[in-house]
């Protein structure tokens, strides 16, 4: 639980699996700028990549019901309205770090992403909200777009515990330190395990209170 | 023998424990606040009953989304009411926790990664966290400064520690001068060109070399300010004699007096008026802002007498905010339309949807202003 929210635990995932196939897709792109001026953590799903999956602008209370769908978005094809695996080019979740943005895909319904490589503070932030990014060299993940290019709406299973993602014809064991696979297994509340080491965090503070007293005004 | 770099020293001074997932929790001695990625992590303590861990290590502003006219009116003056409750929502969250703020009234008030070592709440040596990905900027103070999201602006305020992972270094060593009209944003653009927008992904960079050692403080933040447009979440610059003149009498330094407003950022107002001055902005150009990045740095160009130099060149002379650097005020482009613009970031659509952004120097905007079009600075 992280300030009351229970973060849902991630064991095992199978789902449709929605390409994106571009670089670069940065969180400005995830979840303008117009929907952080919300004080929730939740409610963004239907602005999911807003920009490209409507044809008019909208704002945080708009009635998603009258807006224009752009039929080009992938996440407006019917498949793919109930994936909840991104497929994704290099860099994926680059620049801001609106936590938003994961907020987003987590709303829509995405619990994996695989891409080449994500943004750092991207790729934190999905962990602190119970999904799970997979980094796969450029080669597999070009096969996987292959894949999704052959047939729409392949699926993807993925079993935590063990690392292991099916995806189409390819069957792989994939990279997760065992501290993040943990924590996703279990749903852990980071603050709480944090916390439990007050007396340490106490005695570096007073520590650092003692030889550099300029840091604390 | 290995050495350590100025980020792994950083790190080995604020490493309060390794955990067993991996990561260690690091001390943060200053965190820094804005309405936009805080209010989830304040509502998140309320449910959990959680109090800050130290509420005077933090220090917030009202920046992304305040408007840059009408601010005599206050919250009043705010045309956008979802703005208008999130910087009340601040407010709220600063007093019933204790967390000191500089408002929106306060002349200390504008864009967080300003007004940190502009007042010497920054310092080098230091951990400082925010949840914003331009907190890099203040690695040019030699200080971690470490971008963050929600959840970890949370892990901040309730234990005072951002639980995270080593990053492996990344040298970037520039020599040689400047030519004139040439400056760190320019660096900043041809390094990103060079190792690419994730050229960093992973990687504390730490920039070295003679051309920074040259460089003023102001430069140097721009420089570390654009690190993770190349992709790295964390960017430094060595402590100098000049890092140590830049700190020297600020008002949270201890043992300070009376600061003078010197050199109060206002480098890149100075070299914009320059290239404006005696000139005027093209017919062709639909408007033409100027956004001090604090109250104080907007002080400080008043009396230097650049806002009329700008005024008479038909530019706007606004009140400081992130503005278009993200377009979440009332500031923003059109569809079709182009921005010469000093900020980071030209993700399609960041500056409004269908606009397109160009990224360059305060030489390169204003002589953009000038010429109506796009052009070399060095031959204005």
């Amino acid at each position: 639980m992280r300030g009351g929210f229970e973060m849902q635990p991630l064991t095992h995932h199978e789902g449709i699996v929605v390409p994106m196939d571009r670089g670069n897709i940065d969180t400005d792109a995830l979840l303008p700028k117009q929907y952080l001026k919300s004080l929730e953590s939740r409610g963004f799903g239907t602005f999911l990549l807003d920009d490209e999956r409507y044809l008019d602008p909208g704002e945080l209370d708009t009635t998603p019901a009258s807006r224009r769908e752009n039929p080009q978005c992938v996440l407006n094809m019917p498949v793919y309205r109930r994936a909840s695996v991104v497929l994704a080019r290099a860099n994926f979740g680059c620049g801001s770090s609106r936590e938003h943005a994961v907020w987003a895909l987590r709303d829509f319904g995405i619990r994996v992403l695989i891409a080449p490589s994500f943004g750092d503070i991207f790729f934190t932030n999905c962990f602190n909200n119970g999904l799970l990014p997979i980094r796969l060299p450029q080669s597999v993940i070009g096969h996987f777009f292959a894949q999704c290019r052959q047939s729409h709406g392949v699926t993807a299973s993925v079993d935590v515990a063990r690392r292991e993602l099916t995806l189409g014809d390819t069957h792989l064991v994939f990279d997760l330190d065992v501290g993040r696979q943990r924590n996703l297994l279990q749903g852990l509340d980071n603050i709480g395990e944090s916390l439990a080491l007050t007396p340490t965090i106490r005695a570096y503070e007073t520590a650092r209170q003692l030889s550099e007293p300029w840091v604390f005004r | 023998m290995t050495s350590l770099t100025l980020y792994d020293k950083l790190w080995n001074s604020h490493r309060v424990a390794d955990m067993t997932d991996g990561s260690s929790l690091l001390y943060i001695d200053l965190h820094l606040l804005h309405e936009v990625t805080s209010p989830q992590a304040f509502s998140n303590l309320r449910r959990a009953g959680r109090l800050p861990w130290r509420s005077r290590s933090g220090i917030a502003t009202p920046d992304h989304n305040v408007p840059t006219a009408g601010r005599d009116l206050g919250l009043a003056g705010f045309i956008d009411p979802l703005a208008r409750r999130q910087v009340a929502a601040l407010e709220k969250n600063c007093a019933d926790f204790s967390v000191p703020i500089f408002p929106l009234d306060d002349l200390r008030q504008g864009i967080v990664h300003v007004i940190g070592s502009e007042q010497g709440l920054t310092l080098p040596g230091m951990t400082v966290a925010c949840g914003d990905s331009h907190t890099t900027t203040n690695g040019a103070l030699a200080i971690l400064a470490l971008s963050a999201g929600s959840s970890e602006v949370e892990h901040v305020l309730a234990t005072q520690t951002l639980r995270t992972r080593k990053l492996k270094n990344m040298a970037v060593e520039v020599d040689g001068l400047f030519a004139p009209g040439v400056g760190a944003k320019d660096l900043a653009l041809h390094l990103i060109g060079r190792i690419g927008t994730a050229g960093g992904i992973g990687h504390a960079i730490e920039f070295r070399g003679t051309t920074v050692d040259a460089m003023s403080m102001e430069a140097r933040m721009t420089l570390c300010n654009m690190s993770i447009e190349a992709g790295a979440r964390i960017g430094v610059i060595g402590y100098d004699a000049l890092t140590e003149a830049y700190v020297h009498g600020r008002p949270f330094v201890p043992t300070s007096k009376m600061w003078e407003l010197a050199n109060a950022r206002t480098e890149d107002l100075r070299v914009a008026a320059g290239v404006v001055r005696g000139r005027h902005v093209h017919s062709r150009i639909k408007q033409a802002l100027v956004i001090p990045g604090s109250g104080l740095v907007k002080l400080q160009a008043e009396r230097e007498g650049l806002d009329e130099v700008f005024l008479n060149a038909g530019f706007e002379w606004r009140e400081p905010g992130c503005s278009m650097c993200l377009g979440m005020n009332p500031d923003r482009l059109q569809p079709g339309e182009r921005c010469a613009s000093t900020t980071n970031r030209s993700f399609e659509g960041r500056q409004g949807r269908g606009g397109r952004t160009h990224l360059m120097s305060p030489a390169m905007a204003a002589a953009a202003a000038i010429a109506g079009a796009l052009v070399d600075a060095r031959g204005v």
